[in-house]
């Protein structure tokens, strides 16, 4: 069974008012230009991951950090408030899956993968923070780098 | 919140003209946040691209999720992937985020100390 994480946000943080998520009732839709095999894919992990000498994250960050699609995962380090990271440091690719991206793209089952990749860290309170601060600067990150289609992947 | 924020970025991404799909693990706050496309998979936070040193199953994961990207049609739907977390036990499902549940994070003055190591490991 699915874990209900908003019942569960409201026991565990119980001491504090119960937090407003955001309800939407429309969605965005833009369709597919190309196959995803011709694709220039983007991605990015809310995950907390950072490149070599990049600064960490700290409470309610709007930043991102630049990670370059060919980086070693040695090179890769994790910093999160908001779920255990043990796993994530041993292996990345628990949150941020360079490397099956990089296999897909040398089997020619996406297009291409932009480089580079993207990482925040994703426990941000404020709706207003991310929608207003972090997504129109990673829109402009996209656009540059003329990507057709942006994979996202939560921690 | 991450699922949230991550939710928030795709529909302004999609707004703008470039198609997304999410992956989660959180299926009521992607219900509520509704990214246009995303990618459930049942496992414990931390891991919604698969376990640690796991390359079949996170292989599987990322091609399902470009899969998906290809087949849903309806703005909202969520593909459900039937990969299990640990099939005898399934405790994480009770236990996780609950009280307690959260590893302790290192102290400020720690994290600072290990973000000073590892710059000065790549200034050489």
């Amino acid at each position: 069974m699915p874990v209900a994480y908003i019942p569960r946000t409201r026991e565990l943080y119980s001491d504090f008012t119960p937090y407003r998520w955001i309800v939407n009732e429309t969605v965005p839709w833009t369709p597919l230009k190309k196959p995803i095999a011709e694709s220039k894919i983007a991605l990015m992990s809310s995950g907390g991951i950072m490149y070599r000498d990049q600064p960490r994250f700290h409470h309610e960050d709007a930043s991102y950090r630049r990670i370059p699609k060919h980086a070693a995962r040695e090179d890769l380090y994790v910093w999160h408030f908001g779920y255990p990271t043990a796993d994530a440091e041993k292996d990345p690719n628990c949150v941020f899956p360079l490397d099956g991206m990089r296999e897909m793209e040398a089997e020619h089952v996406i297009g291409e993968l932009s480089d580079p990749a993207f990482s925040f860290m994703g426990g941000i309170y404020s709706a207003r923070k991310v929608r207003d601060e972090l997504a129109p600067n990673i829109v402009d990150e996209l656009k540059r780098a003329h990507v057709d289609a942006f994979y996202l992947v939560p921690a | 919140m991450c699922h949230q924020s991550v939710g928030l970025i795709a529909r302004v991404v999609e707004e703008e003209g470039i198609p997304t799909i999410c992956m989660t693990s959180a299926l009521d706050i992607t219900q509520s946040v509704k990214p246009p496309r995303a990618v459930f998979v049942n496992f414990p936070l931390g891991h919604q691209t698969g376990r640690p040193n796991d390359p079949a199953i996170q292989r599987q994961i990322v091609r399902d999720a470009m899969h998906a990207f290809e087949s849903i049609r309806t703005p909202g739907d969520i593909v459900q992937l039937p990969y299990v977390w640990n099939p005898t036990d399934r405790s994480w499902e009770t236990g996780d985020y609950t009280k307690g549940w959260m590893p302790e994070r290192p102290s400020r003055d720690a994290a600072d100390v290990a973000e000073a190591e590892r710059v000065a490991r790549y200034a050489k």
